[in-house]
């Protein structure tokens, strides 16, 4: 059955399933088209990849979301069980250790992504905004870090605190931002900054998946007009 | 892990030797990604088609 | 079209494909992460140095307790006249030519160094210590000037005093008015944990904000010798440095690094830029370089450095030499 031209006549045979139509109109259409033109799920979860993806610098990336998967997990075990849990509980320590080591690999994963993005260029074509959302990344990464350091509750806490606050007062900033004040170092650090990183690296992942891989430099161009 | 750790001075330059380890790491891993072989797939060419 | 503007489809016309498992690859990468970090873990645990408190402190250098607390008192401290966001004064307040954004945000976190560290916690004391409660009324009866002569002279006579062996501070006899009186219950009650309690809590029951108790131990000199015992110290490149053999924060040494050159530094300084202003002039400076890693795309001369040293051509070797294979041949 065919729309007859009557106003509000609706095609049965198509499901919500279809493709929105092009002459469909609204919000939820053209945000639902914009959507499946940039990032089909075919594109989300591909199967074949450029065969210049061939080299074990492309690991990089995953490995630091990898790393980033651990540390929120170890965080939120070390969250439910309360700030002091790993100072009296010997598997709390444990779970402190992978939480503080899963860190230490995040960071060590991502400065080589970045050295391996640089390297290669790969703001180029359209993409100097993954580039950016990756700096962007890397600079709350390391205010997130910093929360972190000065809600551990012991002696690096307490030196970290005292010293970073000369620099945060010098901005004009302290009087906002309290490295001595743990309940809004903490409250950032549980909620506020894993949100913002997470959200930021999903974006990430979302900017490289809709543009694909980036070519080799001065690899020639086959675009048709 | 708790013993003061070993310093290098080298210049203007002190590092702690964990984070000195730590940094030569990383660049090994990188020049390793550079250099070692990757493993082929069977390739799809749409030329070969 | 310029290969920015063309879509996924169009970018990836005449490439080689090859068959890929994202799932499979972010499975090994979560596997391969965890089980690295399960042996560091395990093997090597982490850093936890337990805090210094202000009982911790007393007891193991009474004379620098009781020199910070009567300093406290006679507001001769670096927090004493910090400027803000603690008070007004000016001691630690930086600038950079006409920049100073730390005096313009104005104070919000106040702190009065002699009422906040020392009065207030001995007033709450004052409960069956009659001789306290009086040396607090002789003290704060007194005008100014005396109250500065009688710290004056006691911070002489701490120059050479000598502590007991249950840990009281001795010091030689002098005109110190109340002022001896007040700093032997000071230290008494550091010793017994009551300050702890008090800096933090003054008149509310819960509290999470440390600033009091934090800012009264930086101006000891007990909290900075353990952290220079560990290399945490600013000069030490400390920022980047963790306790024990522990790897540290190595992604901040750039930031750090600063701290350890002319004209950072330097007393007479150069584009603005001394010791005096040290802090402002790294976050200004490392703000700019984060500015500049953030639009090395847009940077001419910056984002054709990876084609002036092709690192890329170990990268992609594998494709250009495919490419050069399918070369014609001549």
């Amino acid at each position: 059955m065919s729309n007859d031209g009557e106003p509000g006549f609706i095609d049965q045979t198509a499901t919500s399933l279809s493709p929105a139509a092009d002459e469909e109109t609204g919000w939820t259409a053209s945000v639902r088209r914009r959507v499946e033109k940039t990032l089909p799920i075919s594109e989300l979860l591909p199967t074949k990849q450029p065969a210049y993806v061939s080299s074990w610098v492309y690991v990089f990336g995953v490995v630091t979301i990898a790393a980033l998967f651990w540390v929120v997990l170890s965080g939120v075990v070390l969250a439910f069980f309360g700030a002091e849990w790993w100072h009296v509980s010997p598997i709390g320590h444990f779970f402190n250790s992978i939480h503080f080591w899963s860190v230490q690999m995040f960071f060590i994963f991502m400065v080589l992504h970045l050295w391996g993005q640089f390297w290669g260029a790969g703001w180029r074509d359209g993409r100097a905004k993954t580039w950016m959302v990756g700096v962007v990344i890397f600079a709350v990464s390391i205010g997130t870090a910093f929360t972190g350091y000065v809600v551990q509750l012991n002696f690096d806490s307490q030196w970290i605190a005292v010293n970073a606050k000369d620099a945060i007062n010098s901005t004009g900033f302290g009087g906002l931002f309290n490295a001595l004040n743990f309940g809004q170092m903490y409250g950032l650090h549980v909620m506020l900054f894993p949100i913002g990183v997470t959200l930021l690296v999903v974006l990430h992942i979302i900017q490289v998946r809709a543009k694909g891989v980036v070519r080799p430099i001065d690899d020639p161009m086959e675009v048709a007009p | 892990m708790d013993a003061p750790a070993p310093y290098i001075h080298w210049g203007f330059i002190l590092i702690s030797l964990p984070n000195f380890i730590l940094i030569c790491v990383m660049v090994l891993l990188f020049v390793l990604a550079l250099v070692a072989p990757f493993p082929s797939h069977r390739r799809k060419d749409p030329r070969d088609e | 079209m310029k290969a920015s503007k063309v879509d996924k489809q169009t970018y990836y016309r005449g490439v080689a494909m090859a068959p890929y498992d994202l799932l499979k690859e972010v499975t090994i990468a979560l596997v391969g992460v965890l089980g690295l970090v399960l042996v560091l873990s395990a093997v090597l645990s982490s850093p936890d140095v337990p805090s210094v408190t202000l009982q911790s402190w007393a007891k193991a250098d009474p004379v620098d307790f009781v020199t910070t607390a009567s300093a406290e008192l006679a507001g001769s401290t670096v927090v004493a006249s910090y400027g803000p966001p603690y008070n007004s004064g000016s001691g630690s307040v930086q600038s950079w030519g006409p920049l100073t954004p730390q005096q313009w945000a104005g104070v919000h976190i106040p702190i009065n160094a002699p009422n906040d560290f020392v009065l207030q916690p001995l007033t709450q004391a004052t409960a069956g210590d009659a001789q306290l409660a009086t040396a607090l009324g002789t003290y704060q009866a007194a005008s100014s000037d005396q109250q500065q002569k009688w710290l004056t002279n006691y911070s002489t006579g701490l120059g050479t005093a000598t502590v007991a062996a249950d840990g009281v501070v001795n010091v030689p006899t002098g005109d110190y008015g109340p002022v001896s009186v007040l700093m032997d219950r000071m230290l008494t009650l550091a010793r017994s944990g009551g300050l702890d309690a008090l800096l933090l809590t003054s008149n509310h029951f819960y509290q999470t904000d440390f600033s009091r108790p934090l800012l009264f131990l930086i101006d000891g000199g007990y909290i900075s010798r353990l952290a220079e015992e560990q290399k945490l110290i600013g000069s030490d490149w400390g920022v980047m440095n963790e306790t024990g053999r522990y790897p540290g924060q190595a992604w901040l040494w750039l930031y750090t690094m600063w701290y350890q050159v002319p004209p950072f530094t330097s007393d007479t300084g150069f584009l603005g830029i001394s010791k005096a202003n040290t802090d402002l002039a790294v976050v200004g400076v490392m703000l700019l370089l984060t500015a500049l890693l953030l639009l090395v795309p847009f940077i001419p001369g910056l984002r054709d450095i990876p084609r002036w040293i092709p690192i890329h051509r170990l990268i992609w070797r594998r494709h250009y030499a495919e490419m050069r294979s399918r070369l014609p041949r001549a």
